[in-house]
C-alpha cells in the first residue's frame, strides 16, 4: 500500500513499441513456433546428432529413441555423450498407444510422423522468418531503433551497474517509473544476443545443411566445421531460443503482464510518475 | 488464487493452447489450399538457389581420409525383380543402359561402353533427407557428354531416370522408383552415372550397376539401379506426375535444401 501522506503516483501511458516492432514481433512468434515444431518433426526422422562433416552412426553425441525391454514393454531413452536418461512418455517413446518417436506428438507439426509435410512447413515459415527478420533489422538500423533503444550506454555497461541490475532482477523488483521507459542493461544485452547472434546463427546453420548452398558458400560449411556440426549447432541454437523464450515469458508475467502485453499490442506502456507529469 | 492454483491453471492453459495449436496445424496440413501455399515456398527456394549458386559451382569434395566406413543405404537395398536378380547373377554382363526419349540418336550401352565414356571421380557427401550424411568416393560416366552423344532434341527439358527397383508395391505400378533432373543439373560437371564406389564396383545395396550422383541435391534424387534415361519435355505423365518416387509422396522436386 502506498503511503497516504504522499500523493499516489500517477499512471501515465507512454509510447513504448513502434508499429514495426510490434508487427514483426508477433510474426516472429508465429514463425518461430512453427519452425521449432516442424524442426522437431524433421529431427524425429533421424533422432541423432553428430559433430563433423559426416554421421558416425555408432557414436552420435545425442541420441533420442525408443526400444523394447526384455519384459516386452517399451521405453524411451535420451543419450547425451555416455550418459543415458530414461525419458519414456516424453522423449524417445510416447503417445497412446505408444510409439518410437524422439519428440512427442504435442511438440511436432504435424503431430503424426510426416517428414515431407514437416519440411514444407519448415521452409515456408523459414522464408517468412527471414523476410520478417530482414524488415526488422533494416528498419532498426535505418530508423535508429537499434542505436536508440537497444544499444547499451556507457553508464549501463559498468560492471557495478550490471551487478546491481542482476540483483534487482533476482529479487523480481522492476523499474516502474521513468527508468522503465527504456530497456535495462540485461534486456538490452539479451535482446541483442538473440537478434544479432542466435537468430542469424539459425539461418546460417540452416543454410549450411543445404547441399545446394554448400556449392555456393563452402566457406560457411568450413566455419561451422561440417554439415553434421551445422545440424548440431542448429539444434543447440534452437534450444537457446527456447530457453530465451521461457525466461522472456516469465519476465513478462512477473513484471506486469497486462502492461507488457498491451505495450506489444497497442504500443502503450504505463509508467508511474510522481508529481509533475513527464 | 494461491500460487499452486495459479501454476496449475497456467500449466493447464499452456497445455490446452499447445493442443489447440497442434490440432489446428494438423487440420491445415490436410487442407489442399493451405498445403499448396506451403508448397509454393519450394519454387521460391529453387529460384533463389539457382540465382545465388553458379551453374557450374561444385559441391564440396573431400579427401580419402574422410570416406565413411559406415555409408548407410536407404530405400531399396536388394531389388526383388527377377530380371534384376538375373543380371546380378551374371555380373551385369547383359546390362544395357538405354538412353532414349527426346534424343536424336537413342543409345544402348553395356557397362564396358559406359566405362569407356568420359569419366569423373569425386569424393563427396551424401545427404539424406532424414538428416544424416555419409562420405563416399564415386567414379562414373559424366552425364553431359553422354547426352551430347545422344543429341538432345530442342524441346527436351528434363532427364528422367527409370530404375529397376519397386520401392512400394502398388497395383498401378506407381511404386517403381524413378527420378528426374533438369538440364542445369544434367550438364553439371559433377553429375555422373556412377559405376564405382570407393574404388570397387558399385555394391547392390548402393544401386548396382549404375546410380546417379547429382551432388547438389539430397539423397533421394540420386537414383539407384538406373536402367533407362529418358529425355522428356515434361514429367506429368510419369508415375503420379511429380517427377519422382518421393516427389509423388510429398517431397520436393528441387531437393537442394
Amino acid at each position: 500500500m502506498s503511503d497516504t501522506a504522499k500523493p499516489a503516483p500517477a499512471k501515465v501511458l507512454v509510447r513504448r513499441h513502434s508499429a514495426v516492432t510490434r508487427l514483426t514481433h508477433w510474426i516472429n512468434v508465429l514463425a518461430l513456433s512453427v519452425l521449432l515444431m516442424s524442426g522437431l518433426q524433421i529431427f524425429n526422422a533421424h533422432p541423432a546428432l553428430y559433430w563433423g562433416q559426416k554421421s558416425t552412426f555408432a557414436q552420435p553425441w545425442v541420441w533420442i529413441d525408443g526400444r523394447e525391454k526384455p519384459s516386452g514393454e517399451f521405453e524411451g531413452f535420451t543419450r547425451i555423450g555416455k550418459a543415458e536418461f530414461a525419458t519414456t512418455g516424453v522423449l524417445g517413446f510416447s503417445g497412446d498407444p505408444g510409439e518410437n518417436r524422439a519428440f512427442p506428438a504435442w511438440a511436432t507439426i504435424p503431430s503424426y510422423r510426416d517428414l515431407a509435410s514437416g519440411r514444407r512447413w519448415h521452409f515456408f515459415f523459414a522464408w517468412l522468418f527471414v523476410i520478417n527478420g530482414l524488415v526488422y533489422l533494416l528498419w532498426s538500423l535505418i530508423g535508429g531503433h537499434l542505436r536508440r533503444d537497444l544499444w547499451p550506454t556507457r553508464a549501463q555497461l559498468r560492471l557495478r551497474h550490471i551487478l546491481h541490475e542482476i540483483g534487482t532482477h533476482a529479487r523480481l523488483r522492476f523499474a516502474k517509473g521513468k527508468e522503465a521507459r527504456t530497456y535495462n542493461i540485461l534486456q538490452k544485452l539479451t535482446y541483442l544476443a538473440v537478434i544479432l547472434v542466435l537468430l542469424p546463427l539459425m539461418v546460417l546453420t540452416g543454410l549450411s545443411m543445404s547441399p545446394g548452398f554448400n556449392a555456393a558458400a563452402p566457406w560457411l560449411l568450413d566455419l561451422f566445421g561440417g554439415r553434421q556440426s551445422a545440424r548440431t549447432i542448429h539444434f543447440l541454437s534452437a534450444a537457446g531460443i527456447v530457453l530465451f523464450v521461457l525466461v522472456h515469458v516469465v519476465m513478462v508475467l512477473v513484471s506486469g503482464f497486462w502492461n507488457n502485453l498491451r505495450s506489444m499490442i497497442t504500443g502503450r506502456y504505463a509508467i508511474q510518475v510522481e508529481g509533475d507529469r513527464p | 488464487m494461491t500460487d499452486a492454483n495459479r501454476r496449475g491453471w497456467l500449466k493447464g492453459a499452456g497445455a490446452a493452447a499447445a493442443g489447440l495449436f497442434v490440432s489446428a496445424c494438423d487440420r491445415l496440413n490436410a487442407h489442399a489450399g493451405f498445403s499448396g501455399m506451403l508448397q509454393s515456398a519450394e519454387g521460391l527456394t529453387r529460384r533463389a538457389q539457382r540465382l545465388v549458386i553458379d551453374r557450374k559451382a561444385l559441391a564440396p569434395e573431400f579427401t580419402p581420409a574422410d570416406i565413411s566406413r559406415d555409408f548407410r543405404a536407404n530405400g531399396s537395398t536388394a531389388p526383388d525383380d527377377p530380371a534384376y536378380g538375373a543380371m546380378v547373377e551374371s555380373g551385369f554382363s547383359d546390362y544395357r543402359l538405354v538412353i532414349d526419349g527426346l534424343v536424336e540418336r537413342p543409345l544402348q550401352l553395356t557397362l564396358a561402353d559406359l566405362r569407356a565414356q568420359p569419366a569423373r571421380a569425386q569424393i563427396t557427401r551424401h545427404d539424406c533427407v532424414e538428416g544424416w550424411s555419409s562420405i563416399g568416393k564415386w567414379r562414373g560416366a559424366r552425364l553431359g557428354p553422354l547426352l551430347e552423344k545422344a543429341g538432345l532434341k530442342p524441346n527436351a527439358r528434363y532427364i528422367v531416370f527409370h530404375c529397376a527397383d519397386v520401392l512400394e508395391p502398388t497395383l498401378d505400378g506407381t511404386g517403381q522408383y524413378y527420378e528426374s533432373i533438369d538440364l542445369i543439373d544434367a550438364y553439371h560437371p559433377q553429375t555422373i552415372l556412377a559405376y564405382e564406389m570407393n574404388d570397387a564396383p558399385l555394391p547392390v545395396k548402393h544401386g548396382a550397376p549404375v546410380r546417379l550422383r547429382v551432388e547438389r541435391q539430397l539423397g533421394y534424387k540420386h537414383a539407384k539401379y538406373v536402367m533407362r534415361l529418358e529425355a522428356v519435355e515434361d514429367y506429368a505423365h510419369l508415375g503420379r506426375g511429380k517427377g519422382g518416387f518421393w516427389e509423388d509422396r510429398g517431397y520436393e522436386w528441387y531437393a537442394g535444401i
